[in-house]
C-alpha cells in the first residue's frame, strides 16, 4: 500500500492548493497559533496599561481597539481555526476515512481566512482607526458611532462566517458518508461527536452573525433603521440576534474541547471513558440549552421579568449536563492507573479551572445577582476561566497528545511539564484577582480605574505576563520537536491511548485508511 | 520594593481570601477610605442590595461545596490511583443508577436555588409607588439628572467627571476618589423610594452604583425603570458599565444620599439657581465676562475632544478652525444643532444653557489665538434658535 500514491506536492504548491486533510489542518494550527500570538500581544498591551492607574502608553481610543481586537482575533482567529485545524487533523484518522469528504471546499475555507485577518488588522492603520466597540459590537457604537472602517470589519466578519460554515458543512459530511464499516454512531470518539454537534451549531449561528452584520451595514450606508431607535428600530434588537449567535458560540469553542479531554484522560488512566452515552446526550443537550439562554448576556436592557425568569431559569439547566460531563472525567480518573505526561496536566488544569468557570457561570445565571456582575471584570474572569483555561488548555493539550502521531518525534517532556506549571500559574495569578476586582465594582472594558482597584490590577498584569511568556515556551517546544525531536515508530505512542488514529504508523503518512479498516 | 513585596503577599493570600470572603460582611464608613484589598460584593445600604448580596453568598457557599467535594474526589484519585503506586485500572464505564443520581441531585440544588433567585428578581423589578422620579440620560460622556416635578419647574444638569486631565496623565498627583469624582452628584433623600427612568442621548451606557445595587442599561430612544431606597446617608460612587466610546472609563455616577430636609432646601436652591439663570439670559456680559465663563464651560464641555488648547484630538482643533474665525451662523449651528456628519459632535444647544452657550461661541472666537474680536451675547443665542 502506499506506493501507487502520490506524495505531497513540491514547494508552494502543496500548500496553496493543498487538498489532503493533513496539510490543511496543519495550516489552520499554525495560523491559529500566528493569530494568538498577535491578539496574545494585544492583550499584553491591555495588561501593560492596567498595570497602574492613569494613562501611561496608550491613549483610551487605542485601549478600545485593543480590547475589540483581542476578543475578536482570539474568538475568530486563534481558537476557533485552532479546533477546525484539530478537526481536519483528527476527524479521517478517527473515523478510519482517507480524507475530509470535500477537499476542495476545505482548501478555500481555510485560505479565505488569512485575507480575512489581514483585512481585520489593516482597520487598524485607517483613518478613525479599527473597531473600538468591543469584540461584541453593540450598536449604535458600532454603526452611527463607529469609525468608517466598520465596513471592513463588517466584511472581514462575513468571510469567516463563509468560512466556518464551509469547514462546518464538511465536517458534518465526511462524518455521515466516510465512517469505517462497522462504526457506527455510538462508536465514534468523543472528540468525533463533540465536533459532528459543534458543526451543526455553526451551521446554525454564522448566517445569524452574517444577518446582524449586514444590517448594520445597511444602517450605515443605506439609510435602515434596523438598531436606531430614531427610525423606528431598536438598539436592543442588535444585541438579541448577536447573541442568539453569541451563546452557541461560546459552546462552538467549548464543545471540540470536551471531546479533546474525553479522549486524554481515558488514555492517561489507562481505563475507558465513563459514561460515553452520557457525554453525547450531554453534549447534545447543551447545545440544545444554547439556543434558548441568550439573553442571559442582557439582564440589564430592561426585558420583562416574564423573560428574564425564563432566561434564568433556562441558564441554570445548563449546569446539569455540564455537571455531567465534569463527574464522568472524574470518574474516568477514579481507580484509573494514571501517569501525569503534559497532556494530562493541561486536561487536569482544564477540568479544575472549568469547573471554577462554571461555578462562577452558575453565579452570573442568578439574575438578580448579575446586576452586580453585569459587566464588571467578575464577568472578564469568568470568561478566561472558560476561554482560556477551557479552550485553550484543552487545545493544548491535544497538541502535545498528538504532536507525536503528526511528526514522528517525541517533544521534550520537562519542557512540556514547565510550560504546564508556568501557564497554571501565571493564569491563575492574572485572573484569579479579576473577580475581586470585579465584586468591588470595577467596569470591564475601561482604560484606566479608580486606585482602590491598583494592586489587584497590578498583580493581574504580573501574572499576564508569565503566562504570555508561557507561550513562547510552548512553540519553542513544539518548534524544536518538529526539527530535532527524538524519533518515535511506535504506533501507539501513549501505552493507554485508544482509537484508530493510534493504529497508523508513526509519523502518520501523507495518506491514511486507503482502504478502511474493519470496527468491530 | 515594598509595593512587590506586598504583591507577592497579597498573592500568597488568594485561598484565603477566598474563603474569608464570604464572612466578611465588611461595615463600612461613609467615605470608604481604604477599600484597597475589597475581595467581595458589599451588600450596600439598602434592603435589595442586602437581599441580593446573600443571594450571592449562598450561591457561593453552595459552589464552595460542591467544589470541595467534586476536587476532594479527584485529588484524591489522582493521589491514590497512579500507576507509580502500582495500581491495576479498573475496567468499569457505566453506571445507569449513578448517571441518574448526579442529574437529578444537582437539578434539585438549582431548584433550590430558583427559590429565592425569583423571589429577590420580583422586588427588583418593584419600581411602582416611587416618591421621587429623576430622569437619568447617558451622555458621550456624562450624565444629565432630571428631576421630574409634579408642580414647578424641573431642575436638571449635568454631572461631569471632575478629575483633571493632569491627574490622568501623571502630571499631578491622583485625588483619593480618583475618577470616581464628579462637579456635581446626583443628590437623593434617604430613606425614600426613588425611580430612576435610564435612557441615553447616543449610544448605550449602563448606569451602575454598586451600593444602591443599581444597575440598568440606558438605550437611545427607550426608558428603562430601576430604583432604589437608601438606607444610610452618605456619597456613593459607580461608574457607566457599558462601552460607550472613548471615555467610557470616565463618566462615573456619584450619588449623595442626604437627610430628607437637606434635599428639600437643596432642590429649593436648584430651582432658584435656575430661576437665576432664567434672569442672567437677557443680561449683557462683557468680554472678560464671557471669556471666563467660556473657559469654564469649554473645559467641562469641549476639552474632552477637541483638547486643552484648542488643538483638536477626537474632534478638530479648534485654534485656527475655520468654523470658529468663519461666519457666524455657521459656528452656531455646530455647536448648538452638532454636525451631521459626524455623531460625535453633539448637538449641545439642548445641553448647555444660552448663557453657556454665548459664553463658549466667544471663547472659542477668542481663545487659542483665533482673536475674532467679537462678543456673543445670551440674546444672540436665544434669536438664532428662535430664528430656525
Amino acid at each position: 500500500m502506499g506506493d501507487h500514491h502520490h506524495g505531497p506536492a513540491k514547494g508552494l504548491s502543496r500548500w496553496l492548493f493543498a487538498t489532503n486533510h493533513k496539510d490543511i489542518g496543519t495550516m489552520y494550527l499554525w495560523f491559529s497559533f500566528a493569530m494568538f500570538l498577535v491578539g496574545g500581544a494585544f492583550a499584553m498591551i491591555i495588561r501593560a496599561e492596567l498595570f497602574q492607574p492613569g494613562m501611561q502608553l496608550i491613549r483610551p481610543e487605542f485601549f478600545n481597539q485593543m480590547t475589540t481586537m483581542h476578543g475578536l482575533i482570539m474568538v475568530f482567529g486563534a481558537i476557533m481555526p485552532a479546533f477546525v485545524g484539530l478537526a481536519n487533523w483528527m476527524i479521517p484518522m478517527m473515523i478510519g476515512a482517507p480524507d475530509m469528504a470535500l477537499p476542495r471546499m476545505n482548501n478555500w475555507s481555510f485560505w479565505i481566512l488569512p485575507p480575512a485577518f489581514l483585512l481585520l488588522l489593516a482597520t487598524m492603520f485607517m483613518p478613525g482607526g479599527g473597531p473600538a466597540f468591543g469584540w461584541t459590537f453593540y450598536a449604535p457604537l458600532s454603526t452611527t458611532y463607529a469609525p468608517p472602517s466598520v465596513t471592513f470589519f463588517i466584511f472581514g466578519v462575513h468571510i469567516l462566517g463563509l468560512s466556518s460554515i464551509m469547514g462546518s458543512i464538511n465536517i458534518v459530511a465526511t462524518v455521515m458518508n466516510l465512517r469505517a464499516p462497522g462504526m457506527t454512531y455510538m462508536k465514534m470518539p468523543l472528540f468525533v461527536w463533540t465536533w459532528f454537534i459543534t458543526a451543526y451549531l455553526l451551521i446554525a449561528v454564522m448566517p445569524v452573525l452574517a444577518g446582524a452584520v449586514t444590517m448594520m451595514l445597511m444602517d450605515i450606508h443605506f439609510g435602515t433603521s434596523f438598531f436606531s431607535a430614531a427610525g423606528g428600530g431598536d438598539p436592543v434588537l442588535f444585541q438579541h440576534v448577536f447573541w442568539f449567535f453569541g451563546h452557541p458560540e461560546v459552546y462552538i469553542i467549548i464543545l471540540p474541547a470536551f471531546g479533546v479531554v474525553s479522549q486524554i484522560i481515558p488514555a492517561f488512566a489507562r481505563k475507558p471513558l465513563f459514561g460515553y452515552d452520557s457525554m453525547v446526550y450531554a453534549t447534545a443537550s447543551i447545545a440544545f440549552l444554547s439556543f434558548i439562554v441568550w439573553a442571559h448576556h442582557m439582564y440589564t436592557v430592561g426585558m420583562p421579568i416574564a423573560g428574564e425568569l425564563f432566561f434564568m431559569y433556562a441558564t441554570m439547566l445548563i449546569a446539569v449536563p455540564t455537571g455531567v460531563k465534569v463527574f464522568n472525567w472524574i470518574t474516568t480518573m477514579w481507580r484509573g492507573a494514571m501517569t501525569f505526561e503534559t497532556p494530562m496536566l493541561f486536561c487536569i488544569g482544564f477540568v479544575v479551572l472549568f469547573t471554577i468557570g462554571g461555578f462562577t457561570g452558575l453565579m452570573l445565571s442568578i439574575a438578580p445577582s448579575d446586576f452586580q456582575y453585569h459587566d464588571s471584570y467578575f464577568v472578564v474572569a469568568h470568561f478566561h476561566y472558560v476561554m482560556v483555561a477551557g479552550a485553550v488548555f484543552s487545545m493544548t493539550a491535544a497538541v502535545y497528545y498528538w504532536l507525536p502521531k503528526w511528526c514522528g518525534k517525541m517533544y521534550n517532556e520537562t519542557m512540556g511539564k514547565t510550560h504546564f506549571w508556568i501557564s497554571f500559574i501565571g493564569f491563575n495569578v492574572t485572573f484569579f484577582p479579576q473577580h475581586f476586582v470585579g465584586l468591588a465594582g470595577m467596569p470591564r472594558r475601561i482604560p484606566d480605574y479608580a486606585l482602590q482597584f491598583a494592586d489587584f490590577n497590578m498583580i493581574s498584569s504580573i501574572g499576564a505576563f508569565i503566562y504570555g511568556a508561557s507561550q513562547l515556551l510552548f512553540l519553542y517546544n513544539v518548534i524544536a520537536t518538529i526539527v530535532g525531536g527524538k524519533p518515535v515508530s511506535d504506533e501507539k505512542v501513549w501505552e493507554g491511548a485508544e482509537g484508530l488514529e493510534w493504529t497508523v504508523p508513526t509519523p502518520a503518512p501523507f495518506h491514511t485508511f486507503s482502504t478502511p479498516p474493519q470496527v468491530r | 520594593m515594598l509595593r512587590k513585596a506586598r504583591s507577592v503577599f497579597w498573592l500568597a493570600m488568594f485561598p484565603v481570601m477566598l474563603l474569608l470572603s464570604g464572612s466578611l460582611t465588611p461595615v463600612w464608613a461613609d467615605e470608604k477610605a481604604d477599600r484597597r484589598y475589597q475581595v467581595n460584593m458589599e451588600p450596600g445600604v439598602t434592603d435589595i442590595g442586602a437581599e441580593i448580596f446573600s443571594l450571592h453568598m449562598l450561591i457561593f457557599w453552595i459552589c464552595v461545596v460542591i467544589g470541595v467535594v467534586v476536587f476532594g474526589v479527584m485529588f484524591y484519585s489522582i493521589y491514590a490511583h497512579r500507576k507509580s503506586r502500582g495500581v491495576t485500572p479498573a475496567t468499569f464505564h457505566e453506571s445507569t443508577k449513578v448517571e441518574i443520581a448526579w442529574t437529578v441531585v444537582p437539578f434539585l440544588i438549582l431548584f433550590g436555588m430558583a427559590v429565592p433567585a425569583t423571589s429577590t428578581l420580583i422586588e427588583v423589578y418593584d419600581t411602582e409607588d416611587a416618591e421621587i422620579d429623576i430622569l437619568v440620560t447617558g451622555y458621550q460622556w456624562k450624565w444629565k439628572y432630571e428631576y421630574l416635578q409634579e408642580d414647578g419647574e424641573n431642575v436638571s444638569f449635568f454631572s461631569n467627571l471632575k478629575t483633571s486631565q493632569e491627574e490622568i496623565y501623571n502630571q499631578d498627583d491622583k485625588g483619593q476618589f480618583y475618577l470616581l469624582d464628579v462637579d456635581e452628584p446626583l443628590v437623593i433623600p434617604v430613606d425614600t423610594k426613588v425611580r430612576f427612568l435610564v435612557t441615553a442621548y447616543d449610544v448605550i451606557h449602563a448606569m451602575w452604583i454598586p451600593e444602591l445595587a443599581v444597575k440598568k442599561d440606558a438605550i437611545p430612544g427607550f426608558i428603562n425603570e430601576t430604583w432604589t431606597r437608601a438606607k444610610e446617608t452618605g456619597i456613593y460612587r459607580g461608574q457607566c458599565a457599558e462601552l460607550c466610546g472613548k471615555d467610557h472609563g470616565f463618566m462615573p455616577v456619584v450619588v449623595n444620599v442626604v437627610e430628607r430636609d437637606e434635599y428639600d432646601a437643596w432642590l429649593a436652591d436648584k430651582q432658584a439657581q435656575a430661576a437665576e439663570i432664567a434672569a442672567l439670559m437677557e443680561q449683557t456680559f462683557t468680554m472678560d465676562e464671557l471669556m471666563a465663563r467660556g473657559q469654564d464651560v469649554y473645559d467641562r464641555a469641549c476639552l474632552a475632544c477637541h483638547g486643552a488648547n484648542g488643538e483638536g484630538g477626537v474632534g478638530k482643533a479648534i485654534a485656527g478652525s475655520a468654523i470658529a474665525m468663519g461666519p457666524l451662523d455657521g459656528h452656531f449651528d455646530i455647536v448648538i444643532n452638532g454636525s451631521r456628519n459626524n455623531a460625535a459632535m453633539q448637538a449641545f444647544g439642548g445641553q448647555l444653557n444660552d448663557v453657556d452657550l454665548a459664553a463658549v461661541l466667544t471663547f472659542q472666537r477668542n481663545g487659542f489665538g483665533n482673536n475674532m474680536g467679537e462678543m456673543i451675547q445670551p440674546i444672540d443665542v436665544f434669536n438664532y434658535k428662535q430664528g430656525q
